[in-house]
Formats: structure tokens, sequence, C-alpha cells
């Protein structure tokens, strides 16, 4: 666990964008989803998820919907609308380009200069 | 549309709260079942996993109310839920709720009626249209607020700053509507006052400026709105109807807006009257007289863009050529605008000083209310320490704990307020329809405006945060942990220190009010007592006008000595004299003197500015004043006699250097008369109470003209039977005569007036203190008996005497008391300098003032104390230790 890295602010959303838009997922099945796609390196607090999913249905980007889990239990599915699927695109995007550009001015050596 | 989506969005949330709430349940709940399951998976027992998601969850109430938050509407919802909570919380402890509230609604309702009053006096202009830039004008160093009639007339036609210029006077006038005639008030005013007011009429028409050709040209008047439904009935078909005024036909021309009652905000007349006519009103012609500066008040707009400095330089330019032209009768001409209303600053400056004063009085008790109801809350919220600490440790934030108790001291300082405020407009509705002063006609209308509530609303809210702030730091500091392990907080001794400072404060405001009420009482008590220059005990007074039965000149001078001569064939009657204006009567008349050498009768050569009396020959021995030196007048100094004088002690050192000097020597009056001293009288009081010895000079009323008459009946008889008798003689005298009878001490009154309103408000203020003080002295001792039960058992377990208890419990509280009280009589002593100057002889040097203001204290402490003393003298040392 001592390895997992803070999130930046604002990539919360992100990756709860990123982990919806590979299928409907409860709560709960998020968390594990991020861990699973993320190398379980990034640590999100299981109460921190919540104010965050709120916020996103209340933003337009997720859907909610009552269903039943693998577990057989009662669980709410979130999925993206198209809203939420054009925000992830963007998103997805400008941290490319910002990760690139980090990834390239961190990298740069004396002689490159 | 976002903003409407999502305002949409947050009512619809509302509504759907306990649907909302259940939803967050169930999935905050999966979520936990779901890890559970992972958990139980990797060989846990079902409950061990169970325990061990929550755990990892964290603070499962604060994620839901970031839930709540995140999704919108939470902040109205949960405001709701704090007022629900508040009000069952203030119902649990009904005790603090009463006293809070009603120490609250006291304090705000005491700062609603003060600032009322000063709203509609000072605050508020007269009602007129475009009341900003109305200005009345007033003159020389002394602020004198009256013109001459032909002084106004230039300066209302050479200065070019004002619109126009109005001119307005109050005088008593004999009205007859064809019953009996009676005394009414009239403001008798320049033609061009309604024009110059833009008033409309609100039914027949008004005079102007166009109506006066010359005196006694314009014979109408103008209702008040209130006279004309008082005496009218509200009949329409007034308009047109001829009137008799001192025996004068005149006609009603129309009535005036109700909301416009004459341009001084206290007194109201029934009717307006043309100045011109004042002849007939007043029984003297004194238009052509630029050396008279009767009662003429000016008033006018400012034209567009003219400041009130340039419209004062315009007026002392107007007044440098009147001084240059007429330099007997014009001197000091310059000129000052100020708001009309007040009649300027010999009443206006007194009267703002007072109220200013009153609302800083008013507002130092809603600052120790404050103060109070902070340490009374500060001590249940940490009496609800246990409570505060558990919420806390359930996941709720500071922030909101805090929220919750500001919830509750705003919604005690809303119900203390509008309790308070409630209060206030009853108390003003009286005041409203009081007429202090029964012979004058002067009300105080204050009608609450949106102004008074505005203030009433801001005074609660910030007096709730004021004393709900008490208590943060004490919630900011909680440790749930520490609070609920041990049962009380550790920090007594420092939180303690915070009240005291409050406590000491209030106490000190307390004492400052006790003491200058106790020296306001006292001077007016000294005040009733003293030397006025006149005997106001056993004397009767009939005062009128004869102009008001048509008499003038000559005729009204025989009507005068006769009804003397009536009144003392009655029997029981020691002595009867009668003076023009009564001394400590309101609207002293003054004039120059001149040395007999002088022979340029300017202004600026004046011996001194004397207090005039026209006299009958018996008014000292009906009035018993004094007569030093010299004889007495009779009726033989008439207007064939040489001029004679009687003057006070003051004239006589002043113009004579002294009293031996001055008998039988000459003086000037104003118009150059020589006129020999031949008596002199003590000195008295003229003008007011509290003024310095003032010169003052008495002529025989047959060498002069005097309509209006008080007259001084001495006697020992029955007051009833005197006033009967009196106004039987009176009315055979002539039955068209309206007169009144009343004592002269009850004439007094509106000398008195300034000292007993400031007694009787600074006496309201000092019980309002004082019962503020009893409750934080109270809640103080009470709180500190309480959480020392225990100690106190201990102490008289081990054999504590019951003295050495109350010392222990008490002597904190009543250190404090002491620390404040002196503090509270030195500024007390400082504050009584500023009373002297309205209550005659304030002064706080009296050692019965200083015995009252401890005795007052130390009763309070004793009272507030009782109780908790009590209380702690009646600790069970084996109970309190077994119970815990």
């Amino acid at each position: 666990m001592a390895d997992q890295a803070q999130l930046l602010p604002g990539t919360l959303d992100l990756l709860i964008l990123r982990a919806v838009s590979l299928g409907p997922l409860h709560g709960y099945g998020i968390l594990l989803r991020i861990g699973q796609i993320s190398g379980n390196a990034l640590l999100i607090e299981q109460g921190a998820l919540y104010p965050g999913l709120f916020r996103l249905v209340r933003q337009g980007l997720l859907k909610a919907t009552w269903g039943t889990s693998e577990n057989n239990r009662r669980a709410k599915f979130y999925e993206l609308t198209a809203a939420g699927r054009k925000r992830l695109r963007q998103e997805t995007d400008s941290w490319n380009r910002l990760a690139t550009a980090m990834g390239a001015a961190l990298s740069v050596q004396p002689e490159e200069v | 549309m976002r903003l409407f989506d999502s305002l949409r969005f947050r009512i619809a949330t509302l509504f759907r709260r306990s649907q909302l709430n259940a939803e967050m349940e169930d999935e905050l709940h999966a979520h936990l079942q779901h890890r559970a399951d992972d958990l139980e998976h990797s060989g846990l027992s079902r409950a061990q996993a169970e325990r061990i998601a929550r755990i990892e969850f964290g603070g499962y109430q604060g994620v839901k109310e970031e839930c709540h938050e995140a999704a919108g509407g939470t902040f109205v919802e949960s405001v709701f839920q704090d007022l629900r909570f508040a009000f069952r919380m203030l119902r649990k402890s009904p005790g603090f709720t009463v006293v809070a509230v009603g120490t609250l609604a006291l304090a705000i309702g005491a700062n609603a009626v003060v600032f009322a009053v000063l709203n509609a006096l000072i605050l508020r202009p007269i009602d007129v249209p475009q009341a900003q830039s109305l200005y009345g004008i007033e003159r020389g160093k002394d602020k004198d607020v009256t013109e001459s009639y032909p002084d106004y007339l230039d300066l209302r036609d050479r200065n070019r700053s004002f619109e126009d210029l109005a001119a307005y006077n109050v005088a008593p006038v004999g009205l007859d509507t064809g019953n009996n005639p009676y005394g009414a008030w009239t403001m008798e005013v320049t033609g061009n006052y309604f024009d110059a007011l833009s008033i409309q009429p609100y039914l027949g028409r008004f005079f102007h400026g166009s109506d006066e050709r010359g005196p006694n040209s314009v014979s109408y008047i103008v209702l008040t709105h209130a006279f004309w439904h008082a005496h009218f009935q509200d009949d329409r078909g007034v308009v047109g109807r001829v009137v008799q005024l001192n025996k004068h036909p005149f006609t009603i021309l129309g009535v005036a807006p109700a909301e416009f009652r004459g341009t001084i905000s206290f007194v109201f007349p029934d009717f307006w009257v043309p100045i011109v006519n004042q002849e007939q009103i007043e029984g003297t012609n004194m238009l052509n007289q630029r050396g008279s500066r009767g009662l003429l008040m000016v008033l006018g707009h400012l034209k567009a863009g003219v400041t009130p400095a340039q419209a004062a330089s315009d007026l002392n330019s107007v007044g440098a050529y009147l001084e240059r032209s007429y330099p007997k009768d014009d001197g000091q001409m310059t000129f000052t605008l100020m708001r009309p209303g007040l009649t300027g600053d010999w009443l206006g400056g007194p009267m703002r000083a007072f109220l200013a004063g009153l609302m800083l009085l008013a507002g130092l008790i809603l600052l120790a209310a404050c103060a109070n109801l902070g340490s009374l809350f500060a001590a249940r919220a940490s009496d609800r320490s246990r409570e505060i600490a558990l919420r806390l440790a359930l996941g709720s934030r500071p922030l909101r704990v805090l929220r919750q108790l500001f919830t509750e001291a705003l919604l005690i300082s809303l119900i203390g307020g509008a309790v308070g405020l409630w209060g206030s407009i009853v108390l003003l509705r009286g005041l409203s329809v009081w007429q202090p002063l029964p012979t004058a006609p002067i009300q105080i209308p204050i009608h609450p405006d949106a102004n008074v509530y505005a203030v009433a609303l801001l005074l609660s809210l910030a007096s709730g945060f004021l004393f709900g702030a008490v208590p943060a730091r004490q919630v900011l500091r909680t440790d749930p942990y520490q609070v609920i392990k041990s049962g009380s907080t550790g920090i007594l001794g420092r939180r303690i220190t915070l009240r005291d400072l409050l406590l000491v404060v209030q106490i000190a405001i307390c004492a400052v009010l006790v003491t200058s009420s106790l020296v306001a009482v006292r001077g007016l008590m000294r005040s009733l007592h003293s030397n006025f220059g006149f005997e106001p005990r056993g004397a009767m007074l009939v005062e009128t006008a004869f102009s008001m039965a048509g008499y003038s000149g000559d005729e009204a001078l025989t009507m005068q000595k006769r009804m003397i001569d009536d009144l003392k064939t009655i029997p029981g009657v020691q002595s009867v004299g009668s003076v023009d204006r009564l001394p400590l009567y309101y609207g002293a008349n003054d004039s120059n003197v001149f040395t007999d050498k002088t022979s340029d009768l300017r202004l600026s050569n004046a011996a001194a500015d004397a207090m005039t009396y026209k006299i009958s020959p018996e008014y000292f021995d009906a009035a018993r004043t004094t007569l030093v030196m010299g004889r007495a007048f009779t009726w033989h100094d008439d207007k064939n006699a040489p001029r004679v004088a009687v003057v006070n002690q003051e004239f006589a050192r002043r113009v004579f250097g002294s009293p031996a000097n001055a008998i039988g020597s000459y003086f000037k009056l104003q118009d150059g008369t020589r006129t020999q001293v031949v008596a002199i009288v003590e000195d008295g009081k003229y003008a007011a109470l509290a003024e310095a010895p003032q010169p003052a000079m008495f002529l025989p009323v047959l060498q002069s003209t005097a309509i209006d008459v008080g007259v001084v009946v001495r006697s020992n008889s029955n007051p009833q039977q005197l006033t009967a008798a009196i106004k039987t003689a009176v009315q055979k005298l002539d039955p068209g005569l309206p007169f009144t009878i009343r004592s002269w001490n009850q004439e007094l009154g509106s000398a008195l007036f300034p000292s007993r309103m400031a007694t009787l408000s600074l006496g309201v203020l000092g019980v309002m203190g004082a019962m503020l003080s009893v409750t934080g002295i109270f809640g103080m001792a009470a709180y500190s008996v309480s959480k020392r039960l225990k100690e106190l058992g201990i102490r008289m377990a081990l054999g504590a005497r019951p003295k050495e208890v109350l010392q222990t419990a008490l002597g904190r509280a009543f250190k404090l008391l002491a620390i404040g009280s002196v503090a509270g009589l030195l500024l007390g002593v400082l504050a009584s300098r500023v009373l002297a100057s309205i209550v005659y002889q304030a002064t706080p040097r009296d050692p019965l003032v200083l015995a009252g203001v401890v005795f007052a204290m130390s009763l309070l402490g004793l009272l507030a104390a009782w109780i908790p003393a009590q209380r702690a003298l009646s600790v069970e040392p084996t109970m309190l230790l077994r119970e815990e």
C-alpha cells in the first residue's frame, strides 16, 4: 500500500468516468475497477468516492439505475451519458497533452537543451 | 438555463428529501456489504468482515452529509433541520428560553423606541416634496432662528440661492365657529408658504403671495386635515364658510393634506393664517418694525445646483447690506443653513445630543444583554459538551455543530427582536397621542417606518451572531475523546476569564445608568425647590389674550385693569397682578438696553440684552418677588407719567455697576426712551431653569401695550372654589373671552419638561440595566456554584463554615460586582456633566447620590446572588459524594 500515489486534485472525476466507460458499475465496483486499471497504484478513500458520484450525476455526466449485482445484492449502477462520454474524451485529451508535456519536460537531458 | 436547471434540481431535491436519503443509505449500505463480501472471501467471519468494512469506510455521517451537499439542495434542507432541532432544544429548556427572549426583547425594544424617536425627529425631514433641498436659516453666532418681517422681505427678494423663501410663526388665537369661542393655535405664514413648499390642497385652495395687499388684506384660513376632521367632522362643505378669529371674520379657503402638519416637527397648528393679518391675530402689527425679531422663522428650497455653503454666503452678502443700511436695527447679520423642523440648533442641538446619548445608552444595554446571553449560552454549550462531543465523534463537522448553535442563537434573537419590536410599537402608539404640555399644540408623532423595522431586524441578527459567537471557540476546541472519557471539560479557568470581563463591563454600564439617573432625579428634586424669583405655590394663573375677544390698544389695557380689580374682590384673594409673559414659560421676550450716555443706538453699543416683562402694579406682590429696594409701580405710572422701570440685581450690576448706583438712574430702551430705575428686585429664572443669571427689567403695563396676559391670583383658599369664582368673574367681564385657569405649579411643567423627560428615560434605562446586571450576576453565580458543587461538598465535609463556603462560591461574583460598580460610578460621574445642561442643578458631587449608587449596586448583588447562595449552603456533602 505504501507505494500507492495520492490523487491529484480533479483526477478522481476523470478516473470515475473512465472506469464507468468500460461498462455500467456500482460504487464498490468502480473502486475495484479503478484499482484494476491502475494496477492498484492509485489510492481512493472509500468514503470520498460517493460525493464524487453524486456530483457527476448532478452535472448530468452519469446516470444511475438500480439493479442487482454479481453478489446478488441490490445496488445502484452508474453509466455514462452522452455528455459524460464527450467530457471523458475532452478530459482524456487534455490529460494526455499535459502528461506528454510534463514527461517531455522532466525527461529532457542537458545535452538536448 | 443552467441556473434554472440547478435551481429546479435543488428544489426537486428538497421535496424528494426523504427518498434521496433512503437511497443514499441503501447505496452506502450496499457498498459496505460488497466490501464485507470480499473480506469474507479472504477468510474472515461475517461479523469481523462487516466491522472492518465500516472502519475502512471512515466517517459514515460525514460522507452522507458530503453526498447531500454534492447532490445539491442540502443547504436549505440542513437549515430546516437546524431550525427544527433549535426549536426542540429551546422547548426543552423553557427557563433559559424565556430569560433569553425576555432579555433581548427588552434590549431590542429599548433600541427600537429610541431609534424611532431619533428617526422621526431628526433623521426624517418634514414631509414635503423634495425635502432634501429644504433649509431653514439661522442668524448670528447665537444661532437665532427668528427674523423680523422687513428683514425677511429683504432676504427673500435679494437672495439668488433659494427658489423662494417663506416664513412662519406660531400664535394662539380665539376661534369662534358659531358656538363658544375657544383658544386655538394657528401658524401665521407668508402668502407664498404653500407654494414655496409645493404643497397641494386636499380640499378647496390655498392662498398665494399674490393675495397679499398690505395689513389685514388676506382674511383666509387653511385648515389642517386633523383639525378639519376633529372639529368639522370631515364636512366637505366647510370651504367658503366664514369663522371668527378674535372677532374678525375669516373665510375657510381649503384643507391641507393629512401628511402635511406644518413646518415644525412636533408643533401641530390647527390652521394657517396669512401673516399680513398679524394685527388681527396677535393684536399688534410688527410687520413694519425691522428691529423686532418676533418669532418669524424662515425656510425655503435651494435652487438646483446651489450648495448650502454657497447659499449661506449669498445670504451673508444680503446681511452685510442690511447691516450697512439699517445699523440701528440690524447687527450680526450672518447666516447659516439648518435642517428645518426642530426650530434650529437652540432646540435641535440639545435634542440631538440627548437623543444621541440615549441611543448610545440603549446600544450599551443591548451590548450588555448580548454579553449576558453570550455567557449563558457558553454555559449551556459547556453543559451540552457531551452532546456536542458525541456529534463530533459520530462524524459531524465542527462547522456544522457551530452552525447549529448559531441557528439557535439567531432563533432566540429573532423571537426576542419580534417581541421587543411589538412592545415598542405599542409604546410608541401611546407616545404619539400623548400631549406632553396641555396648553401647547405639541405632540410627538412617531410612527415606526421601514427604517425602524430594518434597524430592529439588524440589531436582532447582530446580537444573535454576537452572543452565538461566544461559545464558538469552546466548540472548535472540543476534543470528543477527552470529553466523553472524563465527563467534563477541563478548560474551566480560562473561559471564566472572558465571561468575567463581559460581566464587569455589564455591571459598569448598569452603574453608569444608575448613577446618572440618580443624579437626574436629585437635580430634578432640587430644582423643584429652588428659588425661581417667584413663588409658584399658592398662586393661580388666568391666561388669556384680550385680542381673542377683539380688544386692542387702550381698550385691552382697560379690560386688563377691570379684570384685576374684579378678581381682587373674590373673598380670600390676597393680591392680583398681571404679567404679559410668564417667566419660565415658552418664549421669553428680550430687548436691548443702552446706558443713558449712549447716543448711537446701534446693536453693538447695547449695554445688555434684558428679559422684558410688562407688569401691573401688584405683580411683585402676587408673584412674591422680593423687592430689594425702591418702590413698586402704581396705576399712576401711565402714559402721562415719566417712564420708569424696575430692574433685577443682575441688570443693575451689568448696566450700572451696582444696585446702589442703579436706583434713581436712567437708561435707554431700544427705541431710545429714557427710563428711570425706581426699584431693584431679586434675580430669578426667566427662560430656563438651568440658565446663568440674566438681566431682566419690568415695565409698567400702562406705559406700553400688552395683549397676552397672565394674571397671578394669590390666595389661601381652596383651589377648586377659587377656580370656580375666577371663572365666574372672568365670564361676567366678557363671555366671549377665551381663557384658561391653572395653578402656577402646573404651568411650570413646561419648564421642567426637559428634565422630567431626561429623568424618566434615564430611570427606565437604569431599571433595564439593573435587570440585566441581575441576570448576568445570577447566571455567573449559579453557574459557578453548580460547577463547583462537588468541591463545596468536600469543603463542607471537611468542616468549612457557611461563611467560608459562601466566600468560595460567590466571592468571585462579588469581586466582579465591586470592580464593575466602581468603574461605572466613576464613568457615571463623568457622564453627569453632560446631564447638567439638561437637568438643572444635576451634580454628581452629592453624598446622597454616591451612597444611593453603592446601596443600589449592593442590593442588586444580594438579589442576584440570593438563590445561588441558598443552593451553595444547602449542599449535602454525603449526597454529593455518593452521587459520583
